[in-house]
């Protein structure tokens, strides 16, 4: 299905839609709010793309690096060229540790490389301990945005989730109650894991650690209970200083949630005594991505949500709208680039009205690149007869300004005196809910030829 | 100063009145205006969907009607950052760079050129602002939300001198209303909620008349506002600058 058809059956009910554009659009607020806050915030945003360029010219040097350092640290370094190795490597570690129970904390890559799926069919317990991504994990759901996973759902549909899997009372949606709940829930899962499973926000070259973020300390609870800690990373989580840090770090938690620092930025360097510590760098179509010089700069994203937040689209269509792992707008460059059929209509959910590179806290310059992947789709992508030939004729058209004006003369005759229900019919998609303009009785051609002679 | 008056496609079949503002505005102002004859579409239409490369023949046409001129001047924010922003599919002679770099949306071109702010209009309603996508974000006729930029906005600074003209604020200052172009019948639902989520806002805060610098989104605008019967009207900015008691 299409966005548009999905975003469609979103849009039944608009009650909801209402509730999802404003819950978003407060998010939105709050990290204007917290941008506010600091001054050199526009500075900020072109150093942290500026970093994330220079990383991306020369990546293979800086992964080089950071592996050594990191192997230098006692850590184990692990290469994966795709989802499905990322996954046999995970599974081996798993298998090496006879490793029975999983928890893992937020991490869109192994949501990316369908992770849960593939350890769930080796008879491995996986539970997601952040809580969006718990409830979505419980109500077997895809996640719809990257930093709220579960922003879909109203709390009173997860008070009904929680009794039905938590056993929990009816509280009519009581969000304290409900988070007091699935935390006891999660803590005896804490206790019993065997492995931990963590993403990584940004990978220190010159350090060889790594830091990750969350607000609810589960990456931290899940890494130091359990004895191995594995960490998935996208090749393009390297910043190439510790100093580094400090720019993303600020720009990160306001542009997600306007916090003004994530609650927990935990730094991993080397396991603990008598512990292992694992990192799969993961390629999965990056690097091809990487070879595409007009959508290159879709790598610098560092997953703050931000654009989707802002995206008018987004706020009332639905993450699940874009039938992608990562949805909205970035995902909106980044999917055509891994399957452009199943893809193709996502560059068009979109007015290209800019707010998204206006608030990516790296710059992308996102709706620049949706222009782009659309004279790439109608080329590659079998279009609609329909839409092809109205376009095709309307560009001969265009081209040639007497035929324009002859076209456009019979077109207003058309709209003015043929009966409305010849124009308002269910081919006339801008009539469905709109009247079309009131046509006049002559156009600006005709009434300057009549009203000034020069 | 030689200035040639670029009306969009849909402004000259539709919107004859919005044209006709634009051109009496310019000639108030004392400036020498011409109206190219022959003028068809920037190709912004085909640009949007994908088929940028059948739009060469419209940039031509474009570029051939006004290189003979010192400015180039038209009321709709979109097709003129079309032009700037998009002609580069076309060869880039001194004559297409030329025609890109004084294409100028006809607010801009009042206060950066002509430095006026104040236009001796008078138009004693409560107005709203519709900033439209392409004009600000993309030709900076304002600052935007998303951007901690000192705040400025072309449109506001003629319309504060509008005699009798009260400028409501709007609770989401410049959010898209969901027009789009051809985005407004593929994505028909979305654009839809998103327009009338924009007229809400401006009825909520008391509005009487929206306006902009873009027509094409006053047009979407205007098609729910008629359907559903709403107490609004729709005005191009030229007609409000243009307006005398
Ligand atoms: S593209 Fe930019 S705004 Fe969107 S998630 Fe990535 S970093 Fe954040």
């Amino acid at each position: 299905m299409s966005h548009a058809e999905k975003a469609t059956i979103f849009n039944k009910n608009e009650a909801k839609v209402n509730w999802h554009d404003k819950a978003l659009w407060y998010v939105r607020e709050k990290r204007d709010n917290a941008a506010h806050g600091v001054k050199e915030w526009e500075y900020l945003r072109d150093l942290a793309s500026a970093i994330k360029a220079n990383v991306l010219s020369d990546l293979d040097t800086y992964l080089v690096e950071f592996e050594a350092n990191a192997l230098k640290n006692g850590i184990k370094i692990h290469w994966a060229s795709d989802a499905e190795e990322h996954n046999a490597i995970i599974g081996k570690i798993l298998d090496d540790n006879k490793a029975e129970k999983v928890v893992k904390s937020k991490s869109m890559l192994t949501e990316e490389c369908h992770l849960n799926p593939y350890l769930e069919a080796k008879g491995i317990e996986v539970v997601d301990t952040d809580l969006g991504e718990y409830i979505v994990q419980i109500a077997k759901e895809t996640p719809s945005h990257i930093v709220l996973p579960a922003i879909h759902k109203t709390k009173e549909e997860v008070d009904e989730l929680f009794q039905e899997h938590l056993g929990t009372k009816p509280s009519n949606g009581n969000p304290e109650y409900l988070t007091n709940e699935a935390r006891k829930h999660l803590r005896g899962k804490f206790l019993k894991a065997d492995v931990a499973i963590t993403g990584v926000n940004f990978a220190i070259a010159d350090t060889g650690g790594f830091v990750v973020c969350t607000n609810e300390g589960n990456a931290d609870m899940g890494s130091h209970l359990a004895n191995v800690h594995i960490a998935s990373m996208g090749i393009e989580k390297i910043i190439p200083k510790e100093a580094h840090l400090g720019i993303f770090l600020r720009l990160l938690a306001r542009s997600a949630t306007g916090q003004p620092i994530t609650t927990y930025s935990s730094h991993f360097n080397k396991p603990a005594e008598g512990k292992e510590m694992h990192i799969v760098i993961v390629d999965n179509g990056r690097t091809e991505q990487l070879s595409r010089e007009d959508f290159r700069a879709s790598l610098h994203c560092i997953r703050c949500g931000a654009c989707m937040n802002t995206c008018p689209i987004y706020r009332r269509s639905g993450g699940h709208s874009y039938d992608a792992t990562i949805p909205g707008p970035i995902g909106s460059i980044l999917s055509p680039g891994k399957d452009l059929t199943k893809h193709s209509s996502l560059p068009f959910a979109s007015t290209l009205c800019g707010s998204c590179s206006n608030v990516c806290p790296v710059k992308i310059n996102i709706h620049e690149q949706l222009y782009k992947w659309r004279q790439i789709i109608v080329k590659d992508i079998k279009q609609p007869m329909v839409k092809k030939s109205i376009l095709k004729i309307a560009a001969s058209v265009l081209a040639k300004p007497k035929i324009y004006d002859f076209a456009g003369k019979s077109a207003r005759f058309m709209l003015k005196h043929a009966p409305r229900f010849m124009i308002y019919n269910k081919l006339n998609a801008w009539g469905k809910a709109r009247e079309l303009p009131e046509i006049k009785n002559e156009n600006f051609d005709q009434w300057y030829k009549i009203n000034r002679k020069k | 100063m030689k200035v040639g008056l670029f009306i969009p496609c849909y402004i000259n079949q539709l919107y004859p009145q919005v044209a006709i503002a634009t051109l009496e505005l310019l000639e108030k102002l004392g400036v020498d205006v011409y109206y190219p004859k022959g003028q068809t579409c920037c190709g912004q239409p085909l640009g949007n969907s994908g088929y940028e490369g059948d739009a060469k023949g419209s940039c031509q046409v474009f570029v051939e009607n006004f290189k003979e001129y010192d400015y180039i001047v038209g009321p709709s924010g979109s097709c003129i950052y079309h032009v700037k922003k998009h002609f580069d599919i076309i060869e880039q002679t001194p004559e297409v760079v030329k025609v890109r770099n004084n294409a100028y949306e006809l607010c801009e071109f009042i206060v950066k050129i002509l430095g006026k702010t104040d236009l001796g209009a008078s138009f004693p309603h409560k107005v709203g602002l519709h900033k439209s996508c392409h004009g600000l974000r993309g030709l900076h006729l304002g600052s935007c939300s998303e951007r901690m930029d000192p705040p400025f906005s072309t449109e506001e600074d003629l319309l504060n001198n509008v005699k009798g003209l009260e400028l409501m604020s709007l609770t989401r200052k410049d959010e898209c209303c969901g027009f789009g172009g051809t985005f407004s019948v593929f994505e028909e639902a979305i654009s839809v909620k998103m327009g009338k989520d924009r007229i809400q806002d401006h009825l909520d805060n008391n509005v009487e008349v929206i306006t902009g610098a873009d027509h094409s989104c006053l047009m979407h605008l205007e098609g729910l506002i008629n359907r559903n019967k709403q107490p609004l009207r729709v005005m191009h900015i030229a007609e409000i600058l243009n307006s005398s008691i």
